[in-house]
């Protein structure tokens, strides 16, 4: 493997190659309650053309490849199960253009979400992407490779669906554009109306390749930013309370939580209306529609909105620091969550699910379920905390989870950035000509399986 | 030899989730830990660095010179400290990465930069080698007196007395302080180190021996105030000495420049420049003295002054903190702190950059001659900013 490296060597130089113990250490795990696996290199890129050598040497030489963001899916996607190179891709990290009148961006394929944020507010403040809940450091390509969504995806579906073009980097190391771009200077269209070939990567996990490139839809950036709180004590009332909010069509993110600490929060369930406005008036206009869409649960006395004025700087956050902070509960520094993608009406029975689980498993529970796409779907997130250094608590985190996950399949969901188990489960209930084409366009596209291995895989 | 890994707070270790709010600013805008920045490796992030460190601690990990350059390479800015998420957990950081620096000295397993760095202070009384002799040649032809019982103790640091940079700005505030009549005295060739980066660097032994004897001196003198120089020697004068009984009332010397200007008491001309300000670490993020710096500038006739992108609590560190400036483990390249910094004071137009710390102003100062910006941009210090606008008039 001495000859690997120095062929490394010669493509990234040395700065840009690591066999160290404490590269190879850090970089075979993830924050997330799975095993480690150490790489036998780390690469750091800072050019496509870097990328593609260091994929070339690796299906010439039937070495694994794992694309890194910043590594916090949880559900160790980054961990290189058979070893092999992984690759960091947070060098490349320019914001390569935008337009504004079309409103995409294109960016390289490790800029992160808080530069995108921070650029735009710098020099575009009339447009926004869709920001995620996952710490500022994740990175966009991340985010799309694994069907991740954000604060816009109640009113414009999953990330991946605002993707405006790719750039790809094969297994087999042929740089491929997809999209608009290929045919021109332009990254407004990822598919349509051509055959949507993005769909051979999106959601692939880093399986299918590399992304250099991520051209990214741009929506307008409102004035103003509200939201209330609609508080029941109801499960069974959710989906209904749901269904009358999107009605509304007015709404920027909906999500519904219920956790049991601090105590004022217990058995209820919240759900966080966030809507925008360029005027006073367009907001108070939509807080009323918001009220009498509402109304029948408060005469009811089935819930009623909650006062947010103490609780607002947090939420107003984007993203919200609070969040990652979960992990600090049981002060030991983790959390990790199964996250299916599921009906809206099934959310009663998923809600009793995670506090059976918390119960059985004596783990500490939090759910906060995010509307997707006006209401066609949501995700569901169970998210357990555990303490780093209790390693029996990660256990039991870890078999609530794969139970989580079972239940969720049973139910006809879908696991979202499913682990490497979790992808077995899920293709043990596919279809199975469904899986046959699934692995075909894998084995077509990957022939040597040097990407991310140990993903989507039988064996 | 088998060394016990033991630090004293290592049992929250563990509780980093390496989310990577760490390695931003407030508002995400670029990368601000330095090291992360130059290095471009999680493990050279403070998420990276509690990591690894936990597994060091528990064995997983050997000391190695990598794992060494990773910690030493660390520039203790705090903006890890400022943007963790975690109350209380946060406030630790940098005592973990300081106490696993000290055991490394323990082990005797140092980068032989930082080694050399401690056998300078130790033999020399200074990292730059020079006889104690010199210490006071920078205040050389300004007649400044020494201490005797003056109001306060102007104390300038091994930096302000060594270095060609740092002489001239102590040179610069000696001045200034002396003409508008502030009743100071200076300790020339009796001052001693202040053991700021000794202890940063993890040598606690010989930070206690220095800290003990400043302060012994101190009192012998009847020192109640002291104006510093350097921003790091007023950090450990307030936040390290008093455990060790060394209580005294500490001033930077941009507060005194802030109250002079404010009450009109040095007479100033006008002079045109766009100027932006560079906050040093231990004045801004670790003394949370933000706005002195700036109402000097402020007060500066013909002065414009703008802010760089990343300023106040989320400036970014020249890459000199953490004894970085004396062992240069964070290193060269276009990716260096520093240079990075000045890009971004350019950015802003300004065609000065003015700083509080001569170790800030060294950095920069030689960043600039590294971008081949010596015609476009000029470091000035504070003091050297207010001698300007008064020797036009």
């Amino acid at each position: 493997m001495k000859d690997i490296y120095h062929a490394l060597v010669e493509i990234m130089g040395e700065r840009g190659v690591s066999n160290r113990p404490e590269e190879i250490w850090f970089y075979g795990r993830d924050p997330g309650v799975l095993s480690p696996h150490p790489p036998d290199y780390v690469v750091a890129p800072e050019t496509t053309e870097q990328v593609q050598k260091v994929v070339q040497l690796a299906n010439r030489e039937k070495i694994p490849v794992v694309p890194m963001g910043n590594g916090m899916a949880l559900t160790g996607l980054v961990i290189p199960l058979k070893g092999g190179i992984v690759m960091d891709m947070k060098r490349m990290n320019k914001i390569l253009e935008v337009n504004e009148m079309a409103r995409y961006v294109v960016v390289e394929g490790g800029t992160s979400q808080g530069t995108l944020k921070a650029h735009l507010r710098d020099h575009y403040p009339n447009l926004r992407h869709s920001l995620p809940d996952a710490p500022p450091t994740t990175t966009i390509a991340a985010n799309v490779a694994l069907h991740g969504q954000g604060c816009l995806t109640q009113q414009y579906g999953f990330n991946s669906d605002m993707v405006t073009g790719l750039e790809v980097v094969m297994p087999t190391g042929e740089i491929c554009k997809i999209g608009s771009p290929s045919l021109g200077p332009y990254w407004f269209s990822k598919g349509p109306s051509l055959p949507d070939l993005s769909g051979l990567f999106l959601g692939w996990l880093g399986t299918t390749g590399i992304f250099t490139k991520v051209g990214l839809k741009l929506f307008p950036n409102k004035k103003i930013r509200e939201i209330e709180i609609f508080v029941t004590d109801k499960a069974e009332l959710v989906p209904e309370i749901i269904y009358k909010l999107t009605h509304l069509e007015m709404l920027e993110d909906l999500n519904a939580w219920f956790q049991p600490k601090p105590l004022m929060f217990k058995d209820n369930y919240h759900l966080n209306i966030y809507f925008t406005g360029d005027s006073e008036k367009e907001i108070e206009f939509k807080r009323t529609m918001i009220w009498d869409a509402l109304q029948k649960f408060i005469d009811n006395k089935d819930g009623g909105f909650m006062n947010v004025q103490a609780m607002k700087p947090n939420l107003m956050e984007s993203p919200q620091r609070g969040i990652a902070a979960f992990a600090d509960v049981p002060r030991g520094g983790g959390f990790e969550y199964s996250g299916p993608i599921t009906l809206i009406e099934l959310y009663p029975r998923f809600a009793a699910k995670v506090v059976e689980l918390a119960e059985k498993y004596d783990v500490i529970y939090s759910s906060a379920a995010r509307v997707i796409s006006g209401g066609h779907s949501m995700m569901f997130s169970i998210s357990f905390a555990f303490n780093r250094a209790d390693p029996a608590m990660m256990e039991r985190v870890k078999k609530a989870l794969d139970e989580a996950t079972e239940f969720a399949l049973k139910m006809g969901g879908i696991p979202w950035k499913p682990n490497h188990f979790e992808q077995k489960m899920t293709m043990a209930r596919m279809d199975p000509n469904t899986l046959k084409l699934l692995l075909m366009i894998k084995q077509n596209l990957d022939p040597h399986g040097i990407m991310n291995p140990g993903n989507w895989e039988v064996n | 030899m088998e060394y016990a890994r033991q630090i004293e707070h290592a049992d929250i270790v563990h509780r980093c989730f390496r989310c990577g709010y760490c390695k931003f600013p407030e508002d995400y805008v670029d990368f601000n830990c330095p090291s992360y920045k130059a290095f471009g490796w999680d493990t050279f992030s403070p998420g990276g660095r509690m990591w690894l460190i936990r597994a060091w601690l528990n064995k997983e990990l050997e000391t190695s010179p990598h794992f060494s350059r990773i910690l030493y390479s660390c520039v203790a800015c705090g903006n890890c400290k400022d943007q963790c998420v975690y109350p209380r957990f946060k406030d630790y950081l940098l005592n973990v990465f300081e106490e696993t620096k000290a055991q490394l000295v323990n082990e005797g397993r140092i980068p032989p930069e930082v080694r050399d760095y401690f056998k300078a202070v130790s033999v020399n009384g200074n990292p730059y080698k020079q006889p104690q002799e010199e210490r006071g040649k920078w205040a050389d032809g300004l007649g400044l007196k020494e201490f005797t019982n003056q109001e306060y103790l102007f104390y300038v640091g091994c930096v302000g007395s060594y270095d060609e940079v740092g002489q001239r700005m102590a040179r610069s505030v000696g001045r200034l302080l002396s003409e508008t009549g502030v009743s100071f005295g200076i300790l020339g060739k009796e001052e001693t180190a202040d053991g700021h980066e000794v202890k940063v660097l993890g040598e606690t032994g010989l930070f206690t021996a220095l800290a003990e004897e400043n302060i012994m001196e101190f009192k012998k003198k009847g020192i109640e105030k002291i104006i510093t120089l350097d921003p790091h020697a007023l950090n450990v004068f307030k936040k390290d000495y008093p455990r060790l009984g060394g209580k005294f009332e500490v001033f930077h010397y941009t507060e005194i420049l802030a109250h002079l200007i404010s009450n009109k008491h040095i007479p100033l001309s006008n002079y045109r420049a766009k100027v932006t300000y560079h906050d040093p670490c231990y004045l801004g993020r670790h003394n949370l003295i933000f706005e002195p710096p700036r109402e000097v500038l402020k007060g500066l006739p013909g002065i414009e002054f703008v802010e760089m992108r990343r300023n106040g609590p989320s400036a970014f560190c020249c890459g000199g903190g953490g004894g970085n400036f004396f062992t240069d483990m964070v290193g060269p390249g276009e990716n260096s702190p520093a240079r990075v910094r000045i890009r971004e004071a350019l950015d802003t137009g300004a065609e000065i950059v003015a700083v509080a710390c001569p170790q800030c102003a060294k950095m920069l100062d030689n960043a600039i001659k590294s971008e081949g910006l010596e015609n476009r941009l000029e470091v000035l210090d504070l003091a050297e900013m207010v001698n300007r606008v008064r020797s036009i008039g």
